[in-house]
């Protein structure tokens, strides 16, 4: 018999193989993974897992289905599907029949196009990049970071707290431009710098000298960064290969309708960073979300779905969540809740409460509508202005 | 069924409270409300079953995965 099957045993494959188990969906529910490990959590890889040297089991998911329900396999690549037949295709050459599909193969870390030595040069995405770069650590005293986005900066903070030199390469003149805006950028970028960590900004990286290890990279202003250890941190590229030859739009991710459903049946969704698709909350304009907490909304909203449609041939109500995110870096907590990074004119970014080099609350408006606030620090009242977005949005909405 | 927290793994995140405000809550320091009264492990009272999803939904969102279910 034909049950779901979740392609990706991510943190959003696991909640959507959870969620449809709850639902009371008895097809049965196969929830594949390439790694060889069970599903765990990503955040703690350049933080806890890194710092504290923790082991697996810290790091390990807990799944809320009850033993049985769900069966997890391991170590095994999704390469082709044939939506049409209900079929996914892998890499040993076995196939698993479906008659509902979740995709949740999530993103791959890209790598620049650079010359650079065969070894010390490392992506950090999965539990093994772990490995390999507390393998590479040892022996090594400056390391260079190219990219300055909240992967690259909580690594530099971590890293920095282990004791290494660390420098931050990148493009943009202040790190986390696109998410928080040139502003906050910047105080961030001053509150880093006093913590010891170099930044090379609005530079790019055009060479990692070094013969079989790197000893520096060079950059397209002749600046150049010593290094025995270079990690790139500077974007993903969505996995949708698998699901090529289908008709659906990839270009970015795979372009869902606002039940995160591609292919135009509702029988197959995606879930986490690979979907793209409209938060009518916001608009209808289809977008992947790179956050955490989305992974377990849209895992969880699809699992939810797929069984209601399953069971009973019912649609779920339109998927509107709250994105939220958080980085801890150095002391400080920054959390985030709306989508501030639709906002890039300065004159809607305003400073609500605190002050930017402190602890501090900027509001990112559209019109007169608050679609996101970012507090750094601050940590008794991120209810009060996530519910202020909530409540700007909600008016927004019944005024248009 | 009860509600078990780790208040080492814990990280005051507060994701919970947005999930389940009937159970989980924020003190004026932005800790997590349990830390008043208990201090590794917080074990709560037998909960009504209505919860049940909610604390799911609270326990799954939590970044730290410091929230576990019993029963």
């Amino acid at each position: 018999m034909a049950g779901v099957v979740v392609v990706g045993a991510s943190l959003g494959g696991l909640r959507a193989a959870d969620a449809l188990a709850r639902s009371g969906y008895g097809g049965g529910i196969t929830l594949v993974g390439d790694e060889p490990h069970p599903p765990y959590n990503r955040p703690p890889l350049s933080k806890e897992a890194l710092v504290d040297e923790q082991e697996f089991e810290a790091i390990r998911l807990r799944s809320s289905s009850k033993g049985g329900a769900v069966n997890l396999v391991t170590g095994l690549h999704a390469v082709s599907a044939d939506l049409s037949r209900g079929l996914v295709f892998f890499s040993n050459g076995s196939e698993m029949a479906f008659e509902g599909l979740v995709a949740a193969t999530g993103l791959r870390p890209r790598a620049l196009p650079i010359p650079k030595p065969g070894a010390g040069v490392l992506v950090l995405r999965t539990y093994a990049d772990l490995l390999r770069l507390r393998g590479e650590l040892a022996g090594v005293r400056d390391v260079a970071i190219i990219g300055a986005g909240f992967i690259g900066c909580a690594l530099a903070a971590s890293l920095t707290q282990l004791g290494y030199s660390v420098s931050v390469i990148a493009p943009e003149d202040v790190p986390m431009l696109r998410p928080l805006g040139e502003e906050l950028g910047g105080a961030l970028l001053r509150h880093h710098s006093a913590q010891g960590i170099k930044f090379g900004l609005s530079r790019l990286p055009v060479t990692i000298e070094g013969d079989a290890r790197p000893e520096r990279v060079v950059c397209n202003d002749g600046s150049s960064f010593d290094a025995q250890l270079v990690i790139e941190a500077v974007g993903s590229a969505t996995n949708t290969e698998w699901l090529e030859g289908n008709g659906l739009e990839l270009s970015d991710g795979i372009l869902c309708d606002e039940r995160l459903s591609f292919g135009g049946q509702g029988r197959f969704l995606a879930v986490g960073d690979v979907a793209r698709f409209p938060n009518l909350a916001f608009d209808a304009v289809p977008r992947r979300v790179e956050h955490w907490g989305i992974a377990v909304d849209t895992g969880r909203y699809a699992g939810k779905a797929l069984g209601r449609l399953l069971t009973s041939g019912e649609a779920e109500p339109a998927f509107k969540p709250m994105p939220a995110f958080w980085s801890d870096q150095f002391e400080l907590r920054i959390q985030s809740f709306g989508m501030p990074g639709l906002v890039t004119d300065p004159a809607a970014i305003r400073v609500l409460e605190g002050d930017l080099d402190g602890e501090v609350v900027v509001g990112y408006y559209r019109e007169d509508t608050l679609v996101g606030v970012v507090l750094v620090g601050f940590v008794q009242s991120h209810l009060k202005y996530r519910a202020a977005v909530a409540e700007s949005l909600a008016a927004a909405g019944t005024s248009s | 069924m009860k509600v078990i927290v780790d208040l080492n793994k814990c990280n005051d995140h507060g994701q919970c409270v947005y999930s389940a405000p009937d159970v989980f809550a924020l003190n004026d320091r932005g800790e997590l409300s349990f830390r008043d009264e208990a201090r590794d492990l917080y074990v709560s009272g037998e909960l009504d079953e209505s919860l049940r999803d909610v604390l799911e939904e609270a326990a799954d969102i939590c970044p730290m995965q410091a929230i576990e279910i019993e029963g």
